[in-house]
């Protein structure tokens, strides 16, 4: 089954519009990663970031669309990809910048870097890069919230590389023999590393494996933030209510390759196509503006206030002072307060 | 008290004194059955109810990613592994996740999460009867406990519960004293009466469990009372063996095995652990870095062969140490 027929199974409907602000809310989030990754990648093609990235262009609808529906109290987990959703969770571009330049001043540190992005302080723990990894520490982080704060949920993001990892069966049973409240997002961007999603599974859709799980599923149009919006408020109002966990799995594409000098050669052409001309930033501006549900002047707005935003964040960031060598034996164990 | 009562005491007191405090693990909390493998929880949830004395499936993985993820955000579980053997099934939760969260955020977040895990060999075969210590001690961001006592088992167990970082227990199966249908062949009775009040053994603090002149022997859990069972042998021939419990592995109390050498001149590390790349070979080489001067003659390992537990007791009993190995090892250093 193609990409394209697997879409073309999704409900055609447009995705319910929500208010103005929540909408451009979503939009001003979307921006907001999408300017923060592009400003990044030229960074690193240029030499001037550190390390390796796995880059998020292509998926903003969904960070955007599930963390839509959170609240700081809330938690995500996040993987190797995880700087959309640390963006959406709410942690400060320029922290993130700071992290990514290995900085004391970064959101971890400097000790976590691009793929453990994170702070508790916004309900995000470091990121895992172990694919899989993070699925069973949602459920313990959703026992936690079961626990002492009914009410509260956790969101936890994955790619379809992870579906087939032995954590993620483990944490995703877990998750519902125990009522959870977790929101499994499987984000199928149809490619683990270069591995296409067809080759690693037989069934079509991820998301009919959740009944083996018992749990309620939905394969939702992940470049559509309304959709993924849509499908997210569900599976929290679930969450929130005790009614236990729920699979997402939200289609998507990369724009970006796998890891920093991916070129993408493995990618069917017809394929790309159909996804690229799916830009979710294309998407949500269109149906704003169709819907007069904004101006191109609200729009640009946001546009450039993210644009400055994300200038400000990486100044900050390549600014920042660099640590200490010594630092690097800092925080091995927990330093009590004081 | 045995040990296993020991810990059952220590867990309890601590789920009493504090809320948060879970356990987690497979085949515990339920009623009627073991209380996990060698029935440490056992009948706790009946107390604490099944909410905090939280069964699992058979998901290695599962469970300690869970712990870990309780453990981020208010919780402080005691996760349960029936062998020491299935922690590699949990390996990237042990290796890649939880000692490295707190590093990875920078200092933010602490990771209050104790593993507690049974080793040793027991006629059971390869598979049941590893003592994987090692590999924790390896791994930066664990602190490493090995209590070989009741008292140090609950002392040591609240004293983990109460820490904020990753704790690994690893208690040995025949000292555990389960009894009834739960009992081991070829168990050691280290039964001792051990105090009701609260008090915790601090980490990093070796006992000296038998004093000598002539050698100083390191040993833990079982291989501690073999090592003191050739002391004892060896007392008849007028050689004072001095015997260390180092009681953590991490962080590991060197200034007593210092103070020791500096009387005795000559170290041997024991361990049930096999021999290439154990922990033992780690303090050896310590204590040649660093404190060459105290050493008299060049010191010895005693660990089990370089090979897999065989179920034959005859081939187990060839492969881990004994009394009369460590005695004649003890010996050879002696005359080195």
């Amino acid at each position: 089954m193609t990409a394209q027929d697997v879409l073309s199974q999704l409900n055609q409907l447009p995705a319910p519009l929500p208010d103005k602000e929540t909408a451009l809310a979503l939009y001003c989030t979307m921006r907001r990663i999408r300017s923060f990754e592009d400003r990044v990648q030229q960074y690193f093609q240029a030499g001037r970031i550190p390390g390796t990235v796995h880059q998020y262009q292509g998926q903003e609808a969904v960070a955007a669309g599930v963390c839509g529906r959170l609240l700081p109290s809330d938690y995500i987990t996040s993987t190797h990809r995880p700087h959309g959703h640390a963006i959406a969770k709410g942690i400060p571009l320029a922290e993130m910048a700071a992290e990514l330049f290995g900085s004391p001043l970064g959101c971890c540190g400097g000790h976590g870097g691009s793929m453990h992005m994170g702070s508790i302080k916004c309900g995000m723990p470091p990121a895992s890069a172990i694919v899989a990894g993070g699925v069973p520490i949602a459920a313990g982080m959703g026992l936690s919230c079961k626990m002492l704060k009914p009410g509260t949920v956790v969101a936890c993001f994955f790619g379809d590389g992870a579906f087939n990892n032995g954590a993620f069966h483990e944490g995703a049973n877990l998750c519902a023999i125990w009522g959870l409240p977790v929101i499994l997002v499987c984000e199928n961007n149809f490619y683990a590393a270069s591995t296409h999603v067809t080759l690693a599974n037989k069934i079509p859709r991820l998301a009919e494996r959740a009944c083996a799980y018992g749990m309620p599923a939905e394969t939702l149009d992940g470049n559509d933030v309304f959709a993924v919006y849509e499908g997210a408020g569900r599976a929290v109002g679930r969450a929130r209510a005790g009614d236990g966990p729920t699979f997402l799995e939200c289609l998507t594409y990369r724009r970006c390759g796998h890891s920093r000098r991916d070129q993408n050669q493995y990618r069917d052409k017809q394929e790309e196509q159909l996804w690229l001309a799916r830009d979710p930033l294309d998407l949500v501006r269109r149906r704003l503006l169709q819907e007069a549900v904004a101006t191109e002047q609200e729009l640009a707005a946001i546009d450039q206030a993210a644009a400055e935003e994300v200038q400000a964040a990486l100044d900050y960031g390549e600014q920042a002072p660099q640590p200490e060598g010594e630092e690097a034996l800092r925080h091995v164990f927990w330093e009590a307060a004081g | 008290m045995t040990i296993a009562k020991a810990l059952r005491l220590a867990i309890a007191e601590e789920m009493r004194r504090d809320p948060t405090v879970i356990c987690i693990g497979e085949d515990i909390g339920i009623p009627g059955g073991w209380g996990g493998a060698f029935t440490v929880t056992w009948g706790l949830e009946r107390e604490f109810g099944l909410e905090r004395i939280r069964n699992t499936p058979v998901s290695e993985s599962g469970l300690i990613g869970a712990a870990i993820g309780a453990a981020l955000t208010g919780l402080r579980p005691i996760a349960d592994f029936q062998y020491a053997d299935f922690m590699f099934c949990a390996a990237d939760q042990l290796i890649n996740q939880a000692p490295k969260i707190c590093f990875m955020s920078g200092g933010r977040l602490k990771v209050p999460l104790v593993v507690r895990a049974p080793v040793g060999a027991s006629t059971r075969g390869a598979q049941h009867a590893q003592c994987p210590e090692a590999w924790i001690v390896h791994t930066p961001g664990w602190k490493v406990a090995v209590p070989a006592t009741p008292y140090d088992a609950k002392g040591l167990l609240k004293a983990a519960v109460r820490d904020d970082n990753p704790v690994f227990i690893f208690e040995h199966k025949l000292l555990y004293g389960s009894s009834g249908a739960r009992k081991e062949d070829h168990a050691v009775q280290v039964d001792e009466p051990v105090p009701e009040e609260d008090f915790v053994v601090p980490f990093g603090c070796a006992a000296i469990r038998r004093p000598g002149r002539d050698a100083t022997v390191v040993a833990t859990h079982l291989m501690l009372y073999r090592a003191l069972q050739a002391a004892q042998e060896l007392a008849a021939e007028g050689i004072e063996i001095e015997v260390i419990d180092p009681r953590t592995l991490v962080p590991f109390d060197y200034d007593t095995v210092c103070e020791s050498l500096s009387r005795t001149g000559r170290l041997m590390v024991v361990e049930e652990d096999t021999r290439r790349g154990g922990w033992g070979a780690d303090v050896i080489a310590e204590i040649a870095e660093k404190h060459r001067d105290l050493l008299k003659a060049p010191p010895t390992r005693v660990a089990t062969y370089d090979a897999p537990i065989a179920a034959s007791p005859v081939l187990e009993r060839f492969a881990v140490p004994d009394a009369a190995r460590i005695g004649a090892a003890a010996k050879a250093m002696l005359h080195a």
